[in-house]
Formats: C-alpha cells, sequence, structure tokens
C-alpha cells in the first residue's frame, strides 16, 4: 500500500554547514510550508528514521558521525544530499580539510541543489526520497523472497 | 445511544474484553490523529491526515529489526499485555482497583524496557519515567477510593450504572484527575519521559533504542492506555451515558489545548505540583465526603 510513502520520517544532520541549508530545512516545518502534511516528522534519533536529510560539505571531523548515523539507520533507508556544499563541496571543494560532498561517504539517492536550497526544493527532494523509499523497499522484499 | 448501552449491557465479559481489544485500537489510533491535526491547526499549520497514526505503525512493521538485547522486545510485548489486560478488565465491568494495579504494573514493565538498553537518553528517560508514575499514581488510587466512597463497590459495572452524577460528589477528584491525565496521555508540560514534540532534547527519552515493529506496539500500548483513560473519565458521568461520552471526547481535547499551551516542566516541578494538587483537590474531597456520610 505504499506506508513508507506516507509515513518518511527524517533525520537531520549538519556535517560542517554554514547553517543557511540548516535553517530552511527547519523553515520547511514551519506553518508556511508545513512539512508534516505529508506525515513527515523530523526526528532526532536515527533508529526512528527513514530518510538522512545531510548538510553541509562533509570533513574528516564529521566523516564518521555520519557513517556511525547511517549505520544505525534501520532499512529501507535513503540520503538526501541538501544543498550545493552537500552534493559538490561547493566554493568549499579545494579546501584541505573537506571531502567535498556527501557521496564521498554515503550512497546518496537524492541531491537537491541550491545555495541556500530553497524550501521548496527540499520538500521536492524529500517527495522524491519517499519514492526511492519504496522502491528500496520492494527491493529488498524481493531479494528476501528469491533467498 | 440508548440502544448501544443496552446492547452493551446484554453482553457477556468475554464478548466485552474482545470488543475492547479490537475496537480500542482503532479508537485510540483516530483520537492520536485527531489529536495531531488539531494540534497543527493551533499551531496554524495544516496537519497530516488523520489516519496519519495508523500509516506509521504499518510503515514500523515494515522497517528492520534492530534488536539491542533479547530483553528489550520482551518488556515492551509485556507492556502491551498488560495494558491491554487492565483495559479489558475494565471494560468487562471487573473491580477497579485491579485495573488500576496492572496498569500500574504495565508502566513498570515500560521503565524497564527503557534501563535494559544502553544508552544514556533511554536511562533519563526511564529514570523520568518514574518520577511521572509517583507523581500521578497516588491520584489515580484516589478515583477508586472516592469511586467507593460514593457508589459502595470498586466494580466498574457496578459504578459506569450508578444513577446519581458522580462528578458531583467528586469534583476535587475529577479535577485532580484531570490534571495527571496530562502526564498520562504524555502532554507538555507534562512529557518528561518521551515526547511527541520537540525531538531534539533528549533525543526520544524512553523510546530511544526501540525501532520497527517495537516502537509501534509501543504505540499501539498507548492507544488501549488513552481509550481506557477516557474510560476512566466517563465513570465520573455515568448516569448519562450521552454526556459521559461528550466529556472524555471534551477531555481529550481540553489535554490538547493544554499540551498547545505550555511549556515543559522541570520534573521538580512536575513531581511538586501534582502532589500538591492531589492533596488539594483529591485527598480533601474525601476527607469531606467521609465527614458527610
Amino acid at each position: 500500500m505504499g506506508w513508507f510513502k506516507r509515513s518518511p520520517w527524517v533525520l537531520h544532520y549538519n556535517a560542517t554547514s554554514c547553517n543557511g541549508c540548516d535553517i530552511e530545512v527547519i523553515v520547511s516545518l514551519t506553518p508556511l510550508y508545513d512539512l508534516e502534511r505529508f506525515g513527515i516528522i523530523n526526528t532526532g534519533n536515527p533508529k526512528h528514521a527513514d530518510i538522512l536529510a545531510v548538510t553541509g560539505s562533509v570533513n574528516e571531523k564529521s566523516r564518521q558521525v555520519l557513517l556511525n548515523l547511517y549505520e544505525q539507520m534501520p532499512n529501507p533507508k535513503v540520503v538526501v544530499a541538501v544543498g550545493l556544499c552537500a552534493t559538490s563541496g561547493c566554493v568549499f571543494q579545494d579546501c584541505y580539510n573537506v571531502l567535498g560532498g556527501v557521496d564521498k561517504v554515503l550512497p546518496v539517492d537524492v541531491y537537491v541543489p541550491g545555495c541556500a536550497a530553497r524550501p521548496e526544493s527540499i520538500i521536492d527532494g524529500i517527495l522524491k526520497a519517499c519514492e526511492i523509499l519504496e522502491e528500496k523497499y520492494k527491493l529488498q522484499k524481493k531479494q528476501a523472497a528469491s533467498g | 445511544m440508548n440502544t448501544i448501552h443496552e446492547i452493551v449491557l446484554s453482553w457477556g465479559v468475554f464478548e466485552r474484553m474482545l470488543a475492547f481489544v479490537l475496537l480500542a485500537p482503532l479508537v485510540g489510533g483516530l483520537l492520536a490523529g485527531i489529536d495531531r491535526k488539531v494540534s497543527a491547526r493551533f499551531q496554524g499549520r495544516y496537519g497530516p491526515p488523520v489516519l496519519q497514526p495508523f500509516y506509521d505503525a504499518f510503515k514500523l512493521f515494515q522497517k528492520e529489526k534492530i534488536i539491542v538485547n533479547k530483553f528489550q522486545d520482551f518488556n515492551i510485548v509485556l507492556f502491551l499485555m498488560f495494558t491491554i489486560f487492565s483495559g479489558a478488565l475494565f471494560f468487562a465491568g471487573a473491580d477497579l482497583l485491579l485495573t488500576i494495579f496492572s496498569l500500574a504494573l504495565a508502566g513498570t514493565f515500560f521503565v524497564l524496557g527503557g534501563f535494559c538498553v544502553g544508552s544514556p537518553y533511554s536511562h533519563l528517560g526511564a529514570e523520568r519515567e518514574i518520577i511521572q508514575q509517583v507523581a500521578y499514581e497516588p491520584m489515580i488510587i484516589l478515583v477508586a477510593i472516592g469511586m467507593y466512597q460514593v457508589t459502595g463497590s470498586f466494580k466498574v459495572a457496578v459504578i459506569a450504572q450508578y444513577q446519581l452524577p458522580l462528578i458531583l460528589y467528586l469534583p476535587g477528584v475529577f479535577a485532580g484527575f484531570l490534571y495527571i491525565l496530562t502526564i498520562k496521555f504524555r502532554k507538555s508540560p507534562f512529557d518528561l519521559s518521551m515526547s511527541h514534540h520537540a525531538h531534539q532534547e533528549i533525543v526520544r527519552g524512553l523510546t530511544t533504542e526501540f525501532s520497527g515493529s517495537t516502537l509501534a506496539l509501543i504505540e499501539i500500548a498507548h492507544w488501549y492506555e488513552n481509550v481506557l483513560l477516557l474510560g476512566m473519565v466517563y465513570l465520573f458521568f455515568g448516569f448519562n451515558p450521552w454526556l459521559a461520552v461528550f466529556v472524555a471526547l471534551a477531555t481529550y481535547l481540553f489535554e490538547i489545548f493544554i499540551d498547545m499551551n505550555y511549556a515543559r516542566f522541570k520534573w521538580q516541578l512536575t513531581f511538586g505540583s501534582s502532589w500538591l494538587f492531589t492533596a488539594v483537590a483529591g485527598v480533601s474531597n474525601i476527607i469531606v465526603l467521609s465527614l458527610m456520610r
């Protein structure tokens, strides 16, 4: 019936972001955009989460934290890179301490562009992630059935 | 309504228990959905669909099972079982005291579930849950004592059919019960141990280490518990079933209203204020009642 699409819970992690995208992620929960009308909850707990929304360019310090959070999330799970820093490293990509994008550490499913990403595009990205979540669940079930 | 009442009266004990086990999660889930919708409206948001709690539960059952240790799920299953047991006792018209004690036992298993894992957030949530239990338990027992003083019986079946309005004899007890109902519903200002809002504070308190289907069981147990507690509100107005159902629903809306208007209390204030309120409203009501007789 597609329950994942109806109730995706989002974990937001700030991997050395400038806070611009973080504010926009929070803004999408406010009355103007109201992410919760899609059943989306901003949870602080990786064990409850379905979608990992990462902002920031990811450096050596946040790399391990990011991996830990991802590993604690139960399957199926989806990673959304929010903002240009998370997709490519943006203006920080040549810095010696910056890895340059979430996809250097985790398999990213959805890239949300923008500096800072607009709330509309974040909501769009999260909803796209819901569909991927649904596909991943179906694939997982097929794999379990075929052994 | 009266015909529904008569049908329920014509049922035997097991039929009533079965009706509770099957219907309570539907009613409880729907109430939780209305809660989220109304809360969103209070905040000027559109809010999730009314059936959202069911979507959440179905999704959680489809998630991967991550179990920290083998005692964790055991405790939660017992929590659910004893919550259902106490609710079934209540709606079968059995002893009110037994209902209250088995509900307390269910709460204890929930706390044990929080303590059996390693997470400090979970431990903090479990400690706060114990403080909450100590805060609300005296008042719940006073409800049973007050009802016994008026009706002369602890049997729910007798209390529910008592013809005089209990609320006129027990206004203080009812006020005290409303106060601790906020704790039981896990609403602000008393949502210390686990909260539906503000997930960032102690992550998710007691439920931090629970995921997937176990978390769904906790939610379902909470739905059962809510229906049972609204049933206890019903008892105060049992002389008129229409009024009683109306007041039970109004109580739920009132708790949502309180939830939206208060910031969280510290545990000292939670504990102190609920005992003070229990003493002032509950105990004094019972003393006056015993002097009148």
